[in-house]
């Protein structure tokens, strides 16, 4: 039998001389059991786990741009645009991706399968531009690589 | 190409040393072996002795931080490293490849560090979106364990969620007791009540690994190389437009231009220099002929105005509009303000709204006066640097570039017309205040077929 959210939760709590210091690894557990995101249940579950409030979680999770308080797509696509890929050609590479997705920046395809968006500085400057799939991180991406990344979130 | 030693990277011979074997196979452990034969009070000498000063950005000499921290019957709370891996200044990308190829020297660096401060509790602090870096460490931390290697310490590698403020130490702190990452009010610092309010020494990843190499060829040995007051090696973050921009690992003092145009291979597309951000993207601005003249090491680019910061080098050619490139950074800070102070909060979404103003045409000279005066207002006025960072960034760019900020006014609009490589750039910030119902940003899709 798997271990349950609440169990995760309880085994990563281990690691830390205070509990709501897991509070980071529980609702990442969270979202990840919830298709990407963190619906209420989510919050209740991680807000029991830790014995703090769900509002006290949701404060915590709405911090960070890595936590979705609303649905996203089965596939995360991230372009960085800042600086150093913007002067690399950044740009191009998002129109291309609204192209092949049919999609803004920001915006999920109507079929559930991705969602398209541009973030701060991903770290990887000198590989510009960076996509990260899914926290993968592809590097060194230009506008006619987009469509076989696209090709390889199927439908 | 440079033939600086390699201090940080060395033994690696431009690959990944992964395993714990290969590792051992070019001297690795000596350090960790000759420390615990060391008593804390020597190593952190040793450390004074080396000069070395904290690679995150705020170049703080890192044995004097350290001694800093009480003796355990001084204060008998549990004493915490905690290692900044949270590396989000834009241009910055030299923590992760430390991470990535020389994890044991890094975590060699932790166990040395934790001997010196009487810790056996050690929190990793890992930016969330460094997803491989962090697998990469727990394969190197599981192989150390297994060996036994870790003695009475407790390694915790703990991953953030996306926030560039967990980089400033006291928000970092306040992430990892699971609060929202908002700076603290200094004093007392980490040194005194720290993490749980207890003693914490907060060390980012290169300066940890750089205390490996200093225990095995010892302090007064490492302050030989670079130059006075910087002394050591760096690893050198080259990006934007360069022929091969990368990671370089190169002394302190190392000139600017042979960074560029030797180790860099020069302007990329054959364009021509136009200016330099030095040290990531919170450090003031240099022009082409400015940069020049200056070496890599904090005395030089303190004289010239900027700072060597995280040592991150942006290249930027004669395609860049600089009123575009404020619109770029201060929509950064802006997204990254974390809301606790209000001359930042407010201050950076104020910049950029400014400098929206003058990039679209509709300024006037009394705006670029009120960007100035907004900025004034935002520096020094906050717990943290973040709203400094992004005044004094734009204030450079006015300061160097007055004449381009002019004849936006003057002109009415861009004196590029759409040929500027940063045009058209959809930062977060746009994204949200679309969703928000604000401004209209996106272009119409075409539809191709």
């Amino acid at each position: 039998m798997s271990p349950t959210l609440h169990d995760e939760i309880r085994e990563v709590v281990k690691e830390y001389p205070e509990p709501r210091s897991a509070i980071i690894p529980a609702l990442r557990l969270a979202q990840e059991r919830h298709g990407g995101w963190l619906p209420d249940e989510a919050f209740r579950q991680v807000a029991e786990a830790l014995d703090v409030t769900p509002a006290y979680c949701v404060s915590i999770a709405s911090f960070y741009d890595m936590f979705h308080t609303e649905p996203v797509g089965r596939h995360l696509v991230e372009v960085c645009t800042n600086v150093s890929c913007a002067v690399s050609g950044a740009q191009r590479v998002v129109e291309a991706f609204e192209r092949e997705l049919g999609v803004h920046a920001g915006e999920t395809t109507e079929d559930g399968n991705v969602t398209l968006r541009t973030v701060e500085c991903l770290g990887g400057c000198g590989w510009a531009t960076v996509v990260a799939v899914d926290n993968r991180h592809h590097l060194r991406v230009q506008a006619g690589d987009v469509g076989g990344i696209v090709k390889e979130l199927g439908e | 190409m440079s033939s600086a030693p390699e201090i940080v990277f060395a033994g690696t011979d431009g690959g990944a040393l992964t395993e714990l074997a290969a590792y051992e196979a070019v001297g690795g452990l000596t350090a960790l072996r000759r420390a615990r034969e060391m008593t804390p009070a020597q190593i952190v000498a040793e450390l004074e002795a080396s000069q070395l000063r904290g690679r995150g950005g705020a170049f703080f000499p890192t044995g004097r931080k350290w001694s800093f921290l009480p003796k355990p019957e001084q204060n008998p709370r549990p004493h915490y490293l905690v290692v900044n891996a949270d590396e989000s200044e834009p241009g910055t990308f030299k923590d992760r490849e430390i991470m990535l190829r020389v994890p044991f020297r890094f975590l060699e660096g932790c166990l040395v560090a934790a001997r010196a401060i009487e810790s056996t509790r050690v929190f990793v602090y890992i930016r969330g979106e460094y997803l491989r870096e962090f697998e990469v460490l727990v394969s190197a931390l599981e192989q150390l364990r297994a060996r036994n290697l870790l003695g009475d310490v407790t390694i915790v590698l703990h991953r953030g969620a996306g926030a560039y403020i967990c980089g400033e130490e006291t928000a970092l702190l306040e992430s990892l007791e699971g609060e929202r990452g908002q700076p603290r009010t200094k004093p007392p610092f980490p040194a005194i009540a720290g993490l749980y309010a207890s003693p914490t020494a907060v060390n980012n990843v290169e300066s940890i690994t750089t205390v490996t190499p200093i225990i095995e060829m010892g302090g007064a040995e490492y302050a030989k190389l670079g130059v006075e007051d910087s002394t050591g090696t760096r690893v050198f973050s080259l990006s934007g437009n360069v022929v091969r921009p990368g990671n370089y690992e190169l002394p302190h003092g190392y000139p600017l231009r042979d960074l560029i145009y030797e180790v860099g291979g020069g302007i990329a597309d054959g364009r021509t220099l136009k200016a330099v951000i030095p040290g990531g993207s919170s450090t003031p601005i240099l022009t082409a002929s400015e940069a020049e003249k200056v070496t890599l090491d904090f005395d030089s680019l303190s004289q010239a105005g900027t700072a060597i910061g995280s040592a991150a080098v942006i290249v930027l050619d004669d395609r860049c509009c600089m009123v575009q490139l404020g619109v770029r950074v201060s929509q950064f800070y802006e997204h990254e303000s974390c809301g606790k102070c209000t001359p930042c909060r407010v201050g950076t979404r104020w910049l950029t709204q400014i400098l929206k103003k003058i990039e679209a045409g509709h300024g006037t000279h009394a705006d670029l006066d009120l960007l100035l005066d907004v900025g004034d207002h935002v520096n020094g006025t906050c717990l943290c640097p973040l709203g400094d960072s992004d005044a004094i960034a734009v204030a450079s760019y006015v300061a160097k570039f007055r004449e381009e900020f002019l004849q936006h006014i003057e002109d009415g609009g861009c004196p590029f017309h759409g040929t500027s490589s940063l045009d058209g750039i959809v930062a977060p910030t746009d994204v949200h205040e679309a969703h928000a119902g604000g401004a209209e940003i996106h272009r119409p899709l075409e539809v191709v077929g």
